[in-house]
């Protein structure tokens, strides 16, 4: 046991200021514990979102000394014991109150991708896939849906506007989840460009270094889906031909940006 | 508090977990006008912590299985009081509600010719659980909440229910507040599904996160529903002991179904001498047969580390009590000796990274330490088996908020799949009763008042107890008093002391305003939680007998005349508990049969 000091953000959007407390930590504690143990014994009224509190359900979320993590996957002795552990809420997202904030768009967005298509079952009504087949996508399907990745997104945590034009780094794992499903049977390449922005991503794979579950997600999300665009729209003899046949090249997303901000 | 917005749906779901998503799809599906409001984000319930896998007789891996089969386990799982028409819905529909679940994305380990992958769990004969590593909630609740989505289905997140609205007898809607504005929300609704979860967090150690505070029990007895079953409250063997903040945090029983063995400080592989006469002949009797089973089924009998749940919590007890437990009070799990550490990473994923950041344990050199943790209640909502209905007309329950299907003790995997068929039948029926109707009923303004009224107090009192010190007394009491093994003089120590809360909760205060207000919340929780605590005390002091995940030290026998009945708690005119025997209604023959026979 031993007394630390944990310094959280208090207060509502616009009106706030860190609050130090004074709480006993026993050994093993993650910074969860210290909070839940504030709110318990000190500020009953603390918001804070926390279910499994073993970094299955992606409810913690914070910004930790400055690090966005998981307060129940942390712990507390991964701090200096002489200087305050400063907890804040996800910057990317409207506040609500103390450490909540609103990621209610990323349920919007969730709304916007259409469900899987599969092809028909072999003539036995069996769907047959390998674990070989299911290795690559399996990787996707751990997303806690914590939402670090898009806090610290720079493409919507520097740019609010780019909301309506990216869906973020949580959404191409849904798509890439989707697109490397071994019995998929859509093309989403249309989707991914016009409706998702995965052209609005620049690979600094920020979203990577904050993965709880450590999806490589700009590596094996991003880029494989980025090169999927690529094939159908940025291929040479595909724009060759298109135009021979007199069709207007799609505009890039630079273009698109202006036009958005121009309208 | 002043005004409130009215919401009108014909089928309205409170919970999201997988029998909550499950019954919205379905009563979507049916054309019903549907929302499920839920106490977290989507996604966040409690079904995501589910590891081991959903229970289907597929028979992908064991060809010899089959619906009967599962019914069997379950029943004998049960100890014979589950409700037989449940058990044997259940264990016919759960291969169609796995494979509906693949049609809709998911992706469940597969077997070598390609087919859904099923591994061995406690108290099934054959390896059932089909899965997706260790984390099959995961994709389970993905799965749902992408589909639910897909459907257009409102959904009301972090939003509270705290009343069902009747008119004079039917179900007309539900009182809620959001719980980060402290918006009250009235929901006009032909038809209420309750899948609202368990109650963990009346006990200290408990698998369970916040937010099972039996409120949807608490509902149903509060609009005249029944409880049923509330004595049998499962404690899962293996919870996670060290370090103390992570206390209860479940341990899949697939590090049993995959080799994994328990031992005591001894280094002994203890189980062999808690085997049960009524599992003798199907449970290996020397360490070499139970390693054989793995890989030879038919001419070997299973590891006594796949009893059946409530064998093995009294038996890590009865160790613990004995002074052969591990240095933090619990014993041994060991994994690392049994599989290569390429395969328990594979297998088991979750719960190497679980104790290597949470405990500084690695799974794949060190046996981890585990010790029981209160993990599901077998009892609940009483519902009619086909329909899901409750007594109340328009009000339905699915999932673990209900019962009925495991009797006095639930067999791993027989959740997931519980939630599914049952689920899915709620909506069903909810939403053909609600397509019945031509308009809601009414409910009348006053009562909306009244409870809005009620909801409000914790902030109005300038001082009062603190709701967060209320609880942990109670957890306390239901720990120490109401726990593994239970005595008549502890039971009715309880009752005294849950009886001093109920008064103490009246004048508990909660600083703070109405925006996302977690002491504001565990005041308005408290209700639902003494009302279940109250339940299953009760329920426990009049079953005086031991049978299944109920254990009386001064009953300690299994009584067979206490099998011809269930315990059945409802509010009395002053919506006092009140108990009832209810007689068990006759299996028919050639469900006998199977029992004996299979």
């Amino acid at each position: 046991m031993a007394l630390r000091t944990i310094r959280i953000f208090r207060g509502t959007a616009g009106n706030g200021t860190f609050v130090d407390y004074q709480v006993e930590v026993e050994e093993g504690n993650v910074v969860l514990d210290a909070v839940l143990k504030v709110q318990a014994q000190l500020a009953p009224d603390l918001a804070v979102r926390w279910n499994c509190k073993a970094g299955k359900c992606g409810s913690c979320s914070a910004e930790i000394n400055g690090l966005p993590r998981l307060m129940c996957m942390t712990r507390m002795t991964l701090f200096p014991p002489d200087r305050p552990v400063t907890i804040a809420p996800l910057k990317a997202f409207p506040l609500i109150k103390d450490l909540v904030t609103d990621v209610s768009i990323n349920y919007h967005i969730a709304r916007q991708i259409p469900p899987l298509r599969l092809r028909p079952p072999g003539p036995d009504g069996i769907r047959r896939m390998t674990m070989d087949d299911i290795e690559r996508a399996r990787e996707f399907r751990q997303c806690i849906e914590c939402f670090l990745c898009q806090n610290v997104c720079h493409v919507l945590r520097d740019h609010p506007e780019n909301w309506a034009l990216f869906f973020g780094p949580r959404w191409m794992v849904r798509l890439a989840e989707l697109e490397m499903h071994p019995l998929d049977d859509d093309d989403r390449r249309n989707f991914l460009k016009e409706k998702a922005g995965v052209g609005y991503c620049n690979i600094t794979k920020c979203c990577t270094e904050v993965c709880p579950a450590e999806i490589r997600i700009t590596d094996n999300a991003i880029i494989p889906l980025k090169e999927r665009v690529a094939d159908l729209h940025y291929d040479p003899f595909r724009w060759l031909l298109d135009r021979l046949r007199g069709k207007r090249p799609i505009p890039r997303p630079e273009e698109r940006v202006e036009k958005a901000a121009a309208s | 508090m002043a005004g409130y917005r009215v919401h009108e749906y014909d089928v309205l779901v409170v919970g999201a977990g997988g029998a909550g998503l499950r019954a919205a799809i379905a009563a979507a599906q049916e054309g019903a006008r549907t929302a499920i409001v839920c106490k977290t984000l989507l996604g966040k319930a409690h079904t995501v912590m589910a590891e081991g896998g959903v229970a289907a007789a597929l028979a992908t891996v064991d060809s010899e299985d089959n619906w009967r089969v599962h019914f069997r386990d379950t029943m004998r799982g049960g100890k014979l009081i589950n409700d037989w028409r449940m058990a044997m819905i259940h264990a016919q529909e759960a291969p169609d509600r796995v494979l509906e679940l693949e049609e809709w994305g998911a992706v469940f380990d597969r077997t070598a010719d390609g087919r859904i992958l099923q591994r061995p769990f406690g108290g099934h004969r054959y390896a059932r659980l089909a899965h997706v590593g260790d984390r099959t909630g995961l994709e389970l609740v993905r799965t749902l909440q992408q589909k639910a989505l897909s459907l257009g289905i409102d959904v009301f997140m972090e939003t509270s229910i705290v009343r069902i609205l009747k008119d004079s007898q039917r179900v007309a809607g539900a009182l809620g507040f959001r719980r980060d504005t402290g918006e009250l929300l009235v929901f006009r609704a032909k038809a209420v599904v309750l899948a609202t979860g368990g109650i963990g967090k009346c006990y200290k150690v408990t698998s369970n996160s916040w937010e099972y505070t039996g409120d949807g029990q608490a509902l149903a007895f509060w609009a005249g529903a029944e409880l049923m079953d509330m004595e049998f409250v499962q404690f899962h063997p293996t919870g996670m002991v060290w370090p103390p903040s992570v206390r209860g945090v479940l341990v899949t029983e697939a590090v049993r179904g995959e080799g994994g063995v328990l031992l005591n400080s001894r280094g002994e592989r203890f189980m062999f001498h808690y085997i049960p006469d009524y599992y003798r002949a199907e449970t290996a009797e020397t360490p070499q047969e139970a390693d054989r089973w793995y890989h030879d089924k038919r001419n070997n009998r299973r590891p006594p580390e796949l009893l059946p749940r409530d064998v093995v919590a009294r038996a890590i007890n009865a160790e613990i009590k004995a002074g052969r437990g591990s240095p933090h009070g619990g014993v041994y799990l060991d994994i690392a000796s049994r599989r290569s550490p390429k395969e328990i990473k594979h297998l088991l994923p979750s719960m190497y990274e679980q104790f290597a950041k949470l405990a500084d344990v690695d799974i794949t050199k060190e046996p981890m330490e585990v010790g029981p943790t209160m993990h599901y209640m077998m009892g609940g909502i009483r519902v009619d088996p086909e329909t899901a209905a409750t007594s109340v007309p328009g009000l339905y329950a699915a999932g673990e908020v209900a019962c009925g299907l495991h009797g006095a003790n639930r067999l791993g995997g027989n959740s997931l799949s519980d939630l599914l068929v049952f689920g899915r039948r709620a909506g069903i029926y909810a939403a053909r009763y609600a397509n019945s109707l031509p308009q809601a009923p009414t409910f009348s303004g006053d009562e909306v008042e009244t409870a809005a009224n009620e909801l409000i107090e914790p902030l109005h009192r300038a001082d009062g107890e603190n709701p967060f010190a209320l609880q942990a007394e109670l957890q306390e009491t239901m720990q120490n008093l109401v726990g593994i093994v239970r005595t008549g003089d502890e039971l009715k120590e309880a009752l005294h002391k849950i009886q001093e809360l109920k008064d103490r909760t009246k004048r508990v205060a909660a600083v703070g305003d109405v925006i996302y207000n977690p002491g504001w919340h565990m005041a308005i929780s408290l209700g639902p939680l003494l009302v279940v605590a109250e339940a299953i005390a009760l329920s426990a002091l009049e079953r005086r007998e031991s049978r299944g995940a109920h254990t009386r030290d001064d009953y300690p026998k299994e009584d067979p005349h206490q099998a011809s009945f269930n315990l059945v708690v409802s509010a009395d005119l002053q919506g006092r508990p009140q108990l009832r025997k209810e007689p068990r209604p006759e299996m028919p023959q050639e469900l006998k049969k199977i029992l004996e026979e299979v």
